[in-house]
């Protein structure tokens, strides 16, 4: 399990382009905000964390056909699939190292691009919290999605539609929080719904990833 | 004898070849009754006017569209565990009815929004679901158009049905913790306990609701029936095929 998170990180540094790609892109969203919405700065503080999680969550989608795809094209999935280790961890731990390349930067750069963003002080706690909880999420769930789509010829509009649904709930919290947060209220509610929704799928949708993998792999 | 017998694709056709008639009839029946009674003999509504007419055709479609989910997933079960091919069909053929009735609910709920709320569209709960709702039909209906194999096709899309409707619960009540909406309650007394319409206006409202289930079966019967013919079409071509 180890060497094949170290075999994906590695993959992800250095064959270039996985790695940056999702930040840049992050940083390029929040960039062109101001230039649809207008400079005005308290209208950018309001929408701030709306703007900020939108970001994170299509950043992480940008990435997610990259997942799977490359090892299903090169054989690397069928020889996973009929490895000792189960399929369903060889996910959980591609799942990981998306989180690790994409969603954890994200946290990491979010707190910059909110102060691009002139989200309010109290908020940055918050929308380092929700991200921190949220993103996991975002990457399992992503996960399932490229199984699905893996064995599909242009899949990645298709997983688009797929994958954005399932995203509503995870957005819907994360959002929450970071937004009641920014106003300086508590959001601790729907941080803790939040964290359930995260541990939730971490649990149970790597089972379906890998029920939908083998269906293709088959 | 038991149900199981009618996962034979011939008997199923057989049965619903005599079915049909009856359902259609019925169907179209309990439509036209339930529609004109709706609209031309209840009394306008003191302060809706007769905006309110339109509930004939929204509480009906919304209800089937929830329902044409539920009656997925559970075919969606079938196929998963049992692996009948007429089950992996029957949701294949009730996707297109099922998103039909939840655009005609978001339509219809908007033409009677815009003289009631004053707005064509509010981010109201009941409606943001239904969008929602909309949406996971939409991917379900293009993962089974893009996937070319047939069985894996059913595979997959019946573990996106069994996924998406606990996310599609999820969402349900993320949506209502989002945000208060401006949607009345429901209006249909098992629902309640209580009977929130008065009775003029929810006879013909039953009676359009157990047409539009009928309607719904029906459509769905008569598509399964086709989609096992193209099944069927297919399998003769290939035969040929391999012959020549």
């Amino acid at each position: 399990m180890i060497a094949l998170l170290h075999r994906d990180l590695m993959l992800a540094f250095r064959a270039g382009g996985g790695f940056g790609l999702g930040l840049a892109f992050f940083l390029i969203v929040t960039v062109l905000v101001p230039f649809s919405v207008g400079p005005q700065s308290e209208l950018l503080s309001t929408i701030a964390p709306g703007v900020l999680w939108l970001g994170a969550l299509l950043a992480c989608l940008l990435s997610l056909d990259r997942l799977l795809a490359l090892d299903y094209e090169d054989g690397t999935l069928d020889l996973l699939a009929t490895a000792p280790l189960p399929l369903e961890a060889a996910l959980s731990i591609k799942a990981l190292s998306h989180w690790l390349t994409t969603g954890l930067p994200l946290v990491l750069a979010a707190p910059i691009l909110g102060l691009m963003l002139n989200l309010e002080p109290d908020g940055y706690i918050w929308l380092i919290a929700s991200l921190a909880f949220g993103t996991p999420a975002l990457s399992v769930i992503g996960t399932f999605g490229a199984a699905l789509t893996v064995g599909i010829k242009r899949g990645g509009l298709l997983m688009s539609l797929l994958v954005l649904p399932l995203y509503v709930p995870t957005l819907i919290f994360g959002a929450e929080a970071a937004r009641q947060g920014a106003m300086g209220l508590d959001g601790t509610t729907p941080l803790i719904l939040l964290a359930g929704i995260t541990l939730g799928t971490i649990a149970l949708m790597p089972f379906a990833s890998a029920a939908v993998l083998r269906m293709t792999l088959r | 004898m038991s149900l199981w017998e009618y996962a034979n694709p011939v008997k199923f056709l057989g049965l619903s070849a005599r079915v049909q008639p009856f359902l259609w009839a019925a169907a179209t029946i309990c439509v036209v009754v339930g529609l004109i009674w709706g609209f031309f003999a209840t009394p306008d509504d003191y302060r809706q006017g007769s905006t309110v007419k339109i509930i004939y055709l929204h509480v009906p479609a919304a209800l089937m569209a929830i329902n044409a989910w539920f009656m997925m997933l559970v075919a969606s079960l079938i196929w998963l565990i049992r692996r009948h091919h007429v089950s992996a069909l029957a949701a294949k053929a009730a996707a297109p009815v099922g998103i039909t009735m939840t655009l005609i609910a978001l339509v219809t709920g908007a033409i009677w929004g815009q003289p009631m709320w004053g707005t064509w569209w509010a981010w109201d709960p009941r409606l943001t679901s239904f969008l929602i709702l909309f949406l996971f039909y939409l991917g379900y209906i293009a993962l089974w158009e893009a996937v070319e194999d047939p069985d894996t096709a059913a595979d997959l899309t019946s573990v996106l049905c069994l996924v998406g409707s606990v996310f599609a619960v999820l969402s349900r009540y993320a949506v209502k913790f989002w945000n208060q909406g401006l949607h009345q309650g429901t209006s249909v007394p098992m629902a309640t306990g209580g009977r929130t319409v008065s009775d003029v206006f929810f006879y013909p409202l039953a009676i359009s609701m157990v047409g539009f289930g009928l309607l719904f079966l029906a459509l769905v019967l008569y598509r399964t029936g086709t989609e096992i013919r193209l099944r069927r079409a297919r399998a003769l071509l290939a035969r040929r095929k391999r012959e020549m």
